[in-house]
C-alpha cells in the first residue's frame, strides 16, 4: 500500500466524563462517588483517502472534526472502527507512523518557546534524524517557499502569529512527510498570512502531490485549497464531496443583482423572489434548475429600464449555514 | 516502545543539549539562588556547629558536616524536588498530547528533558558555590567553616561516579514527578507530596547520619539516600571504600527499578490520557 493511503471505517470515540454535582455537599460527595458521562465524540465515520487528495474537514466546534484528526495523528486511541494511515494503524504503530506525517495544530506550537526558529529546525532534524545535506535541501526550499529568511534568528516568543504560522508550517514539513495535517491552520490570521498559507499548501498539494487533510472555519480556506469536502456534524459525516456538490443539496439558489437608470417602486418578476430593494436596485432569488439565468436576465432588461446586471452565488458562509440548518446540527 | 532505544540517541541527545543551552541563560536565577543558598548554608552550620559543641562523640565530624552541607547547598538544584513546570504548563494547556506526535518514546524524550535540567542548573549554581566555599572563605579567614577537598584520590574518583549515578537517579525520580503531574492533571499535589520527601531523605535538611542510629538501616535502603547522601559521604570520607562500593550498587539498582516504575507508570497514564481526549 503506497504511504498516503487512509482508511477510515466506523471509527468511534466516546470519551467519559466526569459530572461535577452543585452546591455545597456536592463537591463532597464526588470525592467518594463519582458519576460519568459518555460523551460520544465520533459515531462511525468512514471514508477513504487517495494518495495527492485533499480533503477539507469542516463542521461546527465540537463536531469532532479536531478528534477525527487527533486519531489520524496517533494521539488519540478510537474506542472502535477501523483506521490505516500507509498501512499503519497510527495509534499502535504510533513512533512509525508519526515520523511519516507532519502535523499543524494552528491553536498549538510545536516549535520552541525561547529558541530562534532555526535552532527550532535544527532540533527538529535531530529528532526526526533527517539526514544534514537532506535537511538543508529541505530547509532552503522551506524557507524560500514560506519566506522565512528574516525570521531564522529571531525567538520564537517574539514572532508575530502570521509569521509564526509560516514558521510552524516549515517545521511540519522539514521531514519531508507524504501527509499533512493541518487542524485549523488559519486560525486568527490576518488576510495576507491566510494567503500564504493557502498558497503554501496549495503548492505542496499541487506540485508536491502531498496528501492534505485540512479542517477550518474558514470556507475561503476550503474554496480555495479543497476539491472534496467532509462536513462532519454530531460525530458523523453528513456529507463527503465536492463543494459544488454540497451547495447544490443545500443552497442551489443563485441571486441577480439588477440596477436601474431610475427609481423603480416596485420590483415584479416571474420565476424570482426579490431579496431586498435599494432605491435603484434590486436582489433577485432564483432557483436555477427552474428559471434560467438569461431567460430572466432577458424579461428584466425588457420590462424595466436597466443600467446593469451581475449574477452572484450565495456566500460558502451561508451555503454551510444552511446545511448545518438541514440538518439540524447546533453551531 | 523499547523499540527505538537501540536505533540511535541522536534525538535524545539533541534534546539534552538544546535543553541544557537554553537553561545555561537563566544566569539572573542562578545568582539569585546562589546568594539564597549561601545564606542557608552559612545557617546551616551554624546551627549544626552548636549542636557538635560539647558533644563528646558524634557519627560524623564538623568538617565533614560542613563539607555536607555545602556540597549540598552547591548542587541543591540537583534534587528532584519538583516537577518540570514546562509539562505542567503542557498538561494544562492540553499540549502535552502532542508530544506524543514526536517519533520518540516518550519516557525517554521526557527523561532526557529531565536530564538537561539536573546537569544545566546545577552546574550555574555550583561553580561560583564551591568557589565561595572552598576559596573565598579561606581567604577571608574563615578556614574552619570552609569546604575542604576530597578524602583522598580514591573518595575523588567515586565520588565523580557516584554523581553520574545522582543525575541519573534524580532525572528518574523527576520523570516519574513529571509523569504524575499529567496523571493528576496539576504539578502541585507532586510538588507538594513528593518535594519535603525528598528534601528529609536525601540528607538535604540534615545530613542522614545525625539521623537516629535505629534509622540508619532503613535511610540507608531507600531510595533518596542516592541523590546526596551516598556522595556526599564518599566525598568526606565517612564511608569507607567496601561501605562506598555498596553505596554505588544501592544507586544503581535504585536508578534500574524507578526507570522500570516510570516507564510502566507512562503506559498506564498515556492510555488514560488518551480517553481524556487531551
Amino acid at each position: 500500500m503506497s504511504p498516503a493511503n487512509i482508511v477510515v471505517e466506523g471509527l468511534t470515540k466516546s470519551f467519559r466524563v466526569a459530572e461535577r454535582r452543585t452546591g455545597a455537599l456536592g463537591g463532597l460527595t464526588g470525592l467518594f462517588a463519582r458519576r460519568y458521562r459518555t460523551v460520544t465524540a465520533l459515531n462511525g465515520i468512514a471514508f477513504a483517502l487517495d494518495e495527492g487528495e485533499l480533503l477539507g474537514l469542516i463542521g461546527p466546534n465540537g463536531a469532532g472534526k479536531s478528534t477525527t484528526i487527533k486519531i489520524l495523528c496517533g494521539i488519540l486511541e478510537p474506542t472502535a472502527g477501523r483506521c490505516e494511515v500507509g498501512g499503519l494503524v497510527p495509534w499502535r504503530d504510533r513512533i512509525t507512523h508519526v515520523a511519516r506525517i507532519g502535523a499543524v495544530f494552528g491553536q498549538r506550537t510545536q516549535l520552541w518557546w525561547d529558541l530562534p526558529v532555526v535552532e527550532s529546525f535544527e532540533l527538529l532534524r535531530d529528532i526526526y534524524r533527517v539526514a544534514p545535506d537532506r535537511y538543508r535541501k529541505t530547509r532552503d526550499e522551506l524557507i524560500d517557499l514560506l519566506d522565512l529568511e528574516r525570521l531564522l534568528s529571531t525567538p520564537v516568543r517574539q514572532l508575530s502569529l502570521g509569521q509564526r504560522m509560516r514558521c510552524e508550517i516549515a517545521a511540519s514539513m522539514l521531514h519531508e512527510p507524504r501527509v499533512l495535517f493541518l487542524d485549523e491552520p488559519t486560525i486568527g490570521l490576518d488576510a495576507v498570512a491566510k494567503l500564504a498559507v493557502r498558497e503554501f499548501v496549495k503548492t505542496l498539494n499541487r506540485e508536491r502531490g502531498v496528501t492534505v487533510i485540512l479542517t477550518t472555519h474558514d470556507m475561503q480556506d476550503v474554496e480555495a485549497l479543497a476539491e472534496r469536502v467532509i462536513v462532519i456534524g454530531n460525530g458523523a459525516i453528513l456529507a463527503d464531496g465536492s463543494l459544488s456538490s454540497l451547495r447544490r443539496g443545500a443552497l442551489a439558489e443563485r441571486r441577480l443583482w439588477v440596477h436601474f437608470a431610475g427609481d423603480v417602486a416596485t420590483v415584479d418578476v416571474p420565476g424570482a423572489t426579490v431579496r431586498q430593494q435599494l432605491a435603484r436596485s434590486v436582489e433577485l432569488a432564483f432557483d436555477p434548475s427552474v428559471t434560467s439565468a438569461h431567460g430572466l436576465i432577458a424579461h428584466v432588461a425588457s420590462a424595466y429600464d436597466v443600467e446593469d446586471v451581475h449574477l452572484e452565488e450565495p456566500p460558502i458562509e451561508e451555503v454551510i449555514a444552511r446545511f448545518y440548518a438541514l440538518h439540524s446540527v447546533e453551531s | 516502545m523499547g523499540s527505538t532505544m537501540g536505533v540511535g540517541l541522536r534525538p535524545y541527545q539533541a534534546v539534552v543539549r538544546a535543553r541544557f543551552n537554553l537553561l545555561l541563560q537563566y544566569r539572573a536565577a542562578a545568582l539569585a539562588g546562589f546568594v539564597t543558598q549561601c545564606w542557608w548554608g552559612a545557617l546551616k552550620i551554624m546551627v549544626l556547629s552548636a549542636f557538635f559543641r560539647g558533644v563528646a562523640s558524634s557519627p560524623m565530624t564538623i568538617q565533614q558536616a560542613i563539607d555536607y552541607v555545602w556540597l549540598g547547598q552547591a548542587l541543591l538544584t540537583l534534587l528532584p524536588w519538583s516537577a518540570d513546570p514546562e509539562i505542567a504548563r503542557m498538561v494544562r494547556s492540553g499540549d502535552v498530547a502532542y508530544e506524543r506526535l514526536r517519533p520518540l518514546d516518550t519516557y525517554a524524550f521526557w527523561y532526557a528533558r529531565a536530564v538537561a535540567r539536573r546537569t544545566a542548573t546545577p552546574l550555574l549554581r555550583a561553580i561560583p558555590m564551591v568557589i565561595t566555599a572552598g576559596l573565598v572563605l579561606r581567604l577571608l579567614g574563615m578556614s574552619r567553616w570552609a569546604l575542604s577537598g576530597p578524602a583522598g584520590w580514591d573518595a575523588a574518583l567515586l565520588f565523580c561516579a557516584s554523581m553520574v549515578l545522582v543525575v541519573a537517579l534524580s532525572a528518574a525520580v523527576a520523570t516519574v514527578m513529571d509523569i504524575l503531574t499529567v496523571a493528576t492533571l496539576s504539578d502541585r499535589g507532586v510538588n507538594a507530596l513528593i518535594g519535603p520527601l525528598i528534601i528529609v531523605f536525601s540528607g538535604s535538611l540534615v545530613p542522614l547520619p545525625l539521623f537516629p542510629d535505629w534509622l540508619q538501616r532503613g535511610l540507608a535502603l531507600q531510595p533518596f539516600a542516592g541523590l546526596i547522601d551516598v556522595p556526599f559521604r564518599i566525598y568526606t570520607g565517612h564511608l569507607s571504600a567496601v561501605a562506598a562500593a555498596s553505596g554505588l550498587v544501592r544507586q544503581a539498582v535504585w536508578v534500574v527499578l524507578i526507570i522500570l516504575i516510570g516507564r510502566w507508570l507512562m503506559a498506564r497514564v498515556m492510555a488514560r490520557l488518551q480517553t481524556q481526549g487531551g
